[in-house]
């Protein structure tokens, strides 16, 4: 359009001889952007939190206890113990392919001593692939157990982060020797600091990981603890639960329907829960937003009402000299857009600021820290247009309606 | 005063050469209880380049023909011709393009806007016709330049006097160079002497070519006129010509 330079000068003049008018009304589509994005971006941050948080247990697995049986079987009584041991194990792994991966858990509290201090340590004998399945990640320099460990029933250990520190202190632990159940170990990796908010026995970050071989001749344990598996993607771990129960019972001789002889988790049920939670959560606090959002486009309609009121002279004496209502009706329309784009815009830019300096308070450890992303930068973009469509539209269609004659006489 | 018309654009040619013609034109205000017949059946011509004052008592109907003789306002009966074109049915559009291309106003109290310049101001009516716009600076500064007042461009309208105000409104009114230029008591908020120059210059603009109609109470205006209408209650009572011809 010809004029579109000339109405967007008029609009700076205008918004500039009322500079307090569209403060405020500016303020309140400002408010209501960071009251929508900032909302979104901690419910965001708190799902990547707890994402992360559930994360620290596994990575969606399914973890396994033999316990009792619950149902009387081929003639056998309920209540009978079931134990496995490793080749339980293999026999799971060869017999079900569905199985991705799977390892043994043996586990016990024992003396640990470096030095002249000592500690009762809860010690985990596990295989390679625990590592990878429990999200138990080195630090730099360092290694998990590996297979050769394994195979020649190495006396090595993996050390959670917080009960290496409580032990070594500074220094280094890797390739240092602790004493645990009185034999020597050498240190080969340090767990990596992780968010860890659910377990089973005790966090990682003070456990110490040895090879399962070792682990058997070490403390002469024969029985496995638990174990833990998961199939090739998450949705197919309640069918392979399914499978390894049955198959335990045709070989422990139980019945597959009893779910106590061994005890699951599917640790993928709590993603789902989280999931849920957190779109309910994230609708909520998105409603919160969109309310605020649009009590402030209620008061830039209502500003754009008095400038109509104020204006009634001015546009009457445009449509004297031959505005079209189109051009009065886009005037108000263009006013109100570019009010409410400024003042997204500006809150966008508060929220962004915000989100980036949140880290620096140390709540992150409850509430993760807030992520602004792009679509939820877009969301609050695309409900701003629209507030400020809606905003705008009546006061400017009253105004392309006003009667030139009685328009002038105000 | 040193003045020349822009070129004028082509009117279609009427039978008789009337810009303006009016038959039995009524206008009926409805508030509702009660109906205000302010126009009662008004004939009405306007020649090309004719300069007519209308005159009458307040509330004798003036303004009202004045309006809708701008396309301001719609008549309730009657038919009415400008330039050869039928205006009383057209939508509100129709009607605003009619008052950009066709009418310039003049108005007693300037209504400028406070906020533009004077030259933003003259600018304004070939905004809404579509001139582009280095066309609307030229002939806005060029329309100034007419009035005597090049040098207040810049000038926002709380920065001039009364007479500087009117002069600018008549550029204004000019710029789209409409077929006639309607004013509404142009001197009634100007001091003996703005309303002088004022009136001189409308005087000149009708030298020129200019067709004008301007509705007064004031016997200098009027005198000066080629021709005084009367209204009263509603009807053209007495339509007078004084001055056979432009010299």
């Amino acid at each position: 359009m010809t004029g579109f330079g000339s109405f967007f000068m008029q609009l700076i003049r205008d918004v500039w001889t009322q500079k307090l008018r569209t403060f405020l009304t500016a303020f309140g589509i400002v408010w209501g952007t960071v009251a929508v994005s900032l909302l979104l971006a901690f419910g965001q941050g708190l799902y990547i939190h707890q994402t992360k948080s559930f994360a620290g247990l596994g990575d969606r697995i399914v973890i396994a206890w033999p316990s009792r049986t619950s149902l009387p079987f081929e003639g056998l009584g309920k209540g009978r113990r079931i134990r496995l041991d490793e080749s339980d194990i293999n026999f799971l792994k060869a017999q079900l392919p569905a199985i991705k991966a799977i390892s043994s858990e043996y586990a016990q509290e024992l003396q640990v001593r470096y030095g002249d201090r000592t500690r009762s340590v809860d010690i985990s004998g596990i295989t390679p692939v625990f590592s990878i399945m429990r999200n138990l990640i080195p630090t730099e320099g360092g290694r998990f157990i590996n297979p050769v460990d394994m195979e020649k029933r190495r006396r090595v250990v993996f050390v959670g982060n917080e009960i290496a520190e409580d032990l070594f202190g500074e220094s280094d632990p890797i390739g240092q020797t602790l004493f645990i159940h009185g034999s020597p170990f050498q240190v080969v990796g340090v767990l990596m600091a992780k968010d860890q908010d659910s377990s089973y026995s005790g966090r990682d970050h003070s456990m110490m990981f040895i090879p399962g071989s070792t682990y058997r001749a070490l403390t002469g344990q024969r029985y496995i603890n638990l174990f833990i598996f998961k199939a090739a993607t998450p949705d197919l771990n309640a069918a392979l639960t399914e499978e390894v129960t049955a198959a335990l019972g045709g070989r422990k001789r139980f019945d597959p329907a009893d779910t106590q002889a061994v005890q699951v988790w599917d640790t993928t049920e709590m993603f789902v829960f989280l999931d849920a939670f957190m779109l309910g959560f994230n609708v909520f606090l998105g409603l919160m937003g969109v309310l605020t959002l649009v009590v402030g486009g209620i008061g830039v309609s209502n500003i754009m009402n008095v400038v109509v009121e104020e204006r009634t002279r001015e546009i009457g004496i445009k449509m004297a000299l031959g505005a079209r209502s189109q051009v009065i009706l886009s005037q108000f329309m263009l006013e109100t857009m570019v009010l409410t784009g400024v003042g997204g815009a500006i809150g966008l830019g508060i929220s962004y600021g915000l989100c980036s300096i949140f880290p620096h308070f140390g709540l992150d450890e409850f509430l993760g820290n807030p992520v602004l992303e792009p679509q939820t930068a877009f969301l609050t973009a695309g409900l701003l247009g629209i507030v400020g469509f809606l905003a705008g539209f009546f006061p400017a269609r009253d105004a392309a309606r006003l009667d030139p004659v009685i328009a002038m006489k105000v | 005063m040193n003045w020349a018309l822009p070129k004028r654009r082509t009117v279609a040619p009427t039978s008789n050469g009337h810009i303006i013609q009016m038959q039995s034109i009524r206008k009926v205000y409805d508030t509702g209880k009660i109906q205000v017949e302010a126009l009662r059946g008004i004939d009405f011509e306007v020649g090309r380049g004719e300069f007519v004052a209308v005159v009458g008592p307040s509330g004798s109907g003036k303004s009202t023909l004045l309006n809708l003789l701008g396309c301001l306002d719609t008549p309730s009966g009657g038919e009415y011709l400008l330039g050869g074109e039928a205006v009383a049915g057209l939508d509100k559009d129709r009607l605003a393009d009619v008052r950009n291309r066709r009418v310039g106003f003049v108005f007693q109290n300037f209504n400028l806007l406070a906020q533009l310049t004077a030259l933003e101001n003259v600018e304004m009516p070939m905004l809404f016709g579509r001139i582009g716009r280095k066309e609307r600076r030229q002939r806005a500064t060029e329309g100034l330049e007419k009035v005597g007042l090049g040098d207040r461009t810049h000038h926002r309208p709380t920065e001039l006097s009364g007479g500087q105000m009117q002069r600018v409104a008549i550029a204004r009114a000019l710029a789209m160079e409409p077929d006639i230029l309607l004013a509404d008591e142009p001197t009634g908020n100007l001091d003996t002497g703005s309303g002088t120059d004022v009136l001189s210059l409308l005087e000149e603009l009708w030298k020129q070519g200019s067709t004008l109609v301007v509705v007064t109470h004031d016997t200098a205006l009027s005198r000066r006129a080629q021709r005084v209408v009367e209204i009263r209650d509603g009807l053209i009572v007495n339509d007078q010509r004084i001055q056979p011809d432009r010299k």
